[in-house]
């Protein structure tokens, strides 16, 4: 938590709107991405007395997608703050994004007046019973008194646990009226704190001894284990026990790419070496993962032979989707701490020269391994970005085939160092959520990677980018499609491109209406000077890759199919070894 | 969902606020379950609610609904009574056509079902009955030929039989205190917190 300590000054008269900002700064709150409108207005005026830096957006989704960003690039929460109305339910789909994603974000809304409350008043709009089922919980007030307990608990909420979303909805009249403020009578009234479940010396024997008999383990990583900062836990555990690593999507940067144990990403485009030593393991040691079904494929035959230990902070994903022998339920840490000493030093020789057989057989379909034949591949441009920055900047990236390549071809060495929308899958989050990262941490290289159709859905925020003089590097990787849904009408509908092809503006030159330097790149001999002369200007910088239109993303495992039933590209490419 | 479908019943305890009741409805409806029945009434403590929640869903169905009711911020605590020794009523009034020449039979049928006459009039009378619920769908069923003109009913309220330990965490102070354990339903362990939650099922006492 980042809350301040407290000083213990009298109670002052406040209004709910002084007290607003009271809260988030007393909460360690610096930076809220927000739009004004009327039924938030009393707040805006308070904002003139605070230290609270607002960044104004150009649409209330982008909002969300900041504090997002901004949450997962720090572990803080992230905060954003709307009208009421259709500034509220533009939130929607940030909130989502957020809840399936297990992102802290406290979103801040005005509403009408409690007394024109249901009366379908201007603006009015039920966004706290619009968005139950997307957060981890809401509040409605309606009075000055009850805002700072609802902020302070908010913040508690969002945090703790499994992270979430929450929103506090404040009536004007709440925002307007006024109590006497204090701090220390608004501590969170929750009931429950979770975790309130720690495995017993039994379970934690019962997990230990399954991992000293394993032949062939692997452990499965996921965003679990950034969200509970277990990442060094988790190496002690895989190093102890001499046990393969495969990450999920958000697991990546949980456990360091360059460690001889890491495997790669598994599921739906994961190496399909991962994917097959999942398949042949003994045992699964799930770690802060929820077996999506884009990373278990069809549940019927996903890794029959192994058995599954599951370290996972919310009970109800325990059994959710697959059978678990040992569940370990509680903070991954804290759990790993324990465990730890149980596990014996362990060899897996045999097991490890099975998985270099069928990693080699992978590798020849590598698309780094493409002779040059001028084509600029979106792997090339990603591999590249890799190189250049040696994998030290935040990639945020959209979601669609850049998104798979990104996760395939950059190497994450450091938790946080991807951003992207897993779960929700939600196109438009990455310009908006890596204005909210470089607002995290303003000494790390940004980037984002979007495609031509997500960069579209929520480009108005390079208005945000220029107005804040923010220093983010965009990359565009521009294939004329909606390239993963083309990728989909190829493989599973007979190659009916129906409302994929997508006409893009040109890009350079809207950078530049922007004050943007922007660049175009369609070869790949132009990638690094491109990446090279972007990266080292001061500012904010944008570059069009125009790459390969009809290129898919390899291999693939068809939703709902077995997990070693790969589609992998179609002939082997490799004339010469890759030049690493 | 191929499970097989049984009624299962959700003992919840909530902070009696607005929206409560919202929030864990939503669980079902988004997973498409129907509930059957829903009571909701204070309880021996103040500002604390009581839900009994029937919906006929699988196992694995009831499960996740549990873990998840489990999750909101309003619920004390939830467990779902379905395998446990309980007692659980329901209250039906029943109005039944009722002439001269039945009023003596049916007169005879309630006191058999010791359930009462509410209410006479020339040619109606009301019936109230407390029962289980295989009570009162008897008693239906007897009452049928009669002429049923309006039967309302109440949801079933479930206790469990004899004493269960139930502890929960009041203030995040308490919580805080990791070195508290709770029960799990796969291991053994000294109960703590949420016992009722998690506490296995002892037979009736």
């Amino acid at each position: 938590m980042n809350e301040r300590s407290s000083d213990s000054a009298t109670p002052r008269k406040l209004s709910g709107a002084e007290i607003i900002w009271e809260c988030l700064e007393r909460l360690g709150v610096e930076h809220v991405f927000g739009y004004p409108g009327g039924a938030i207005l009393p707040t805006y005026d308070a904002l003139t007395k605070s230290r609270v830096h607002h960044v104004l957006v150009r649409h209330e989704q982008g909002a969300t997608h900041m504090a997002d960003g901004y949450a997962r690039a720090s572990g803080r929460v992230g905060v954003a703050l709307a009208t009421s109305g259709p500034g509220a339910t533009n939130m929607v789909t940030g909130i989502a994004t957020a809840m399936m994603d297990s992102s802290p974000i406290v979103c801040i809304t005005g509403q009408v007046g409690s007394a024109v409350l249901g009366s379908d008043a201007f603006q009015e709009t039920d966004i706290t019973g619009i968005t139950i089922p997307i957060t981890k919980h809401n509040y409605l007030v309606t009075r000055a008194d009850e805002i700072a307990v609802s902020l302070r608990e908010a913040f508690h909420i969002a945090a703790s646990d499994r992270p979430g979303p929450v929103l506090v909805d404040i009536t004007k009249d709440a925002q307007l009226g006024s109590c006497e403020f204090d701090w220390e009578l608004a501590a969170p009234r929750v009931h429950r704190q979770v975790p309130d479940f720690f495995p017993d010396p039994a379970q934690l024997n019962q997990a230990a001894a399954l991992i000293n008999e394993s032949q062939r383990p692997v452990i499965l990583a996921g965003h679990g284990i950034i969200l509970s900062g277990a990442g060094e836990e988790v190496r002690r555990l895989a190093e102890t026990a001499d046990i393969p690593v495969a990450l999920t999507l958000l697991g990546l940067g949980a456990f360091p790419a360059s460690h001889s144990l890491n495997l790669g990403m598994m599921g739906m485009h994961g190496e399909a070496w991962v994917n097959q030593a999942i398949q042949e393991s003994d045992l699964l040691i799930a770690l802060g993962m929820r077996f999506d079904d884009r990373v278990t494929g069809k549940l019927n035959t996903y890794a029959q032979k192994a058995k599954k230990i599951h370290v996972e902070i919310d009970r109800a994903e325990i059994n959710k989707n697959v059978h678990v022998d040992a569940p370990l339920i509680g903070d991954l840490r804290a759990i790993l701490q324990r465990l730890l000493p149980l596990v014996k030093p362990n060899r897996h020789s045999e097991w490890w020269s099975q998985v270099h057989v069928s990693k080699q057989d992978s590798a020849v379909r590598d698309i780094q391994n493409l002779p040059d034949n001028g084509h600029l591949y979106a792997a090339h441009v990603i591999n590249d970005l890799w190189r250049e920055t040696k994998g030290d900047a935040v990639i945020v990236t959209d979601v669609g085939q850049h998104q798979m390549w990104e996760a395939q071809y950059y190497h994450h060495e450091k938790p946080r160092s991807l951003i992207t929308s897993g779960g929700l899958g939600t196109m438009g989050f990455s310009l908006p959520a890596a204005i909210g990262a470089k607002f995290a941490r303003p000494d790390a290289e940004v980037w984002v990677v979007a495609g031509d159709g997500g960069f579209q859905m929520t480009m108005a925020e390079l208005a945000t980018i220029v107005q804040e003089k923010l220093n983010v590097k965009i990359a565009i990787i521009n294939n004329g499609y909606l390239g993963m849904v083309r990728q989909w009408q190829e493989f599973f509908y007979e190659g009916r491109y129906a409302g994929t092809p997508l006409l893009s503006p040109d890009y350079v030159k809207l950078a530049e209406a922007y004050g943007i330097p922007g660049l175009m790149v369609s070869e790949r001999s132009q990638v690094v000077p491109a990446l090279h002369t972007s990266r080292f200007h001061a500012g904010a910088a944008l570059i069009d890759f125009r790459v390969e239109q009809e290129d898919s993303v390899y291999p693939m495992v068809p939703a709902g199919a077995d997990l070693h039933a790969m589609i992998r590209r179609p002939t082997p490419l490799v004339e010469r070894p890759t030049d690493d | 969902m191929t499970e097989r479908e049984k009624t299962h019943t959700f003992v919840v305890y909530v902070e009696n606020k607005p929206g409560v009741l919202n929030r864990i409805a939503s669980l079902f409806r988004r997973r498409g379950y129907n509930i059957e029945s829903l009571t909701v009434g204070h309880t021996e403590r103040p500002n604390i609610s009581r839900m009994t929640i029937v919906s006929s869903i699988g196992e694995g169905a009831a499960h996740r609904v549990e873990a998840n009711i489990y999750k909101l911020v309003n619920v004390l605590s939830v467990e779902d009574v379905t395998h446990a020794t309980t007692i659980s009523r329901s209250l039906a009034l029943i109005k039944v056509v009722a002439s001269e020449e039945s009023r003596h039979r049916l007169m005879e049928i309630v006191r058999v079902f010791r359930a009462r006459v509410v209410d006479l009039a020339p040619r109606s009378l009301i019936i109230e009955i407390t029962g289980a619920e295989d009570k009162i769908h008897a008693l239906v069923d007897v009452l049928r030929p009669f002429g049923i003109l309006e039967m309302v009913r109440t949801g079933q309220v479930v206790m469990r039989r004899g004493v269960q330990e139930r502890v929960e965490t009041s203030s995040p102070k308490a919580a805080e205190d990791d070195t508290r354990r709770s029960k799990q339903k796969t291991g053994s362990g000294p109960s703590g917190a949420n016992a009722l939650v998690e506490a296995e099922h002892p037979g009736s006492v």
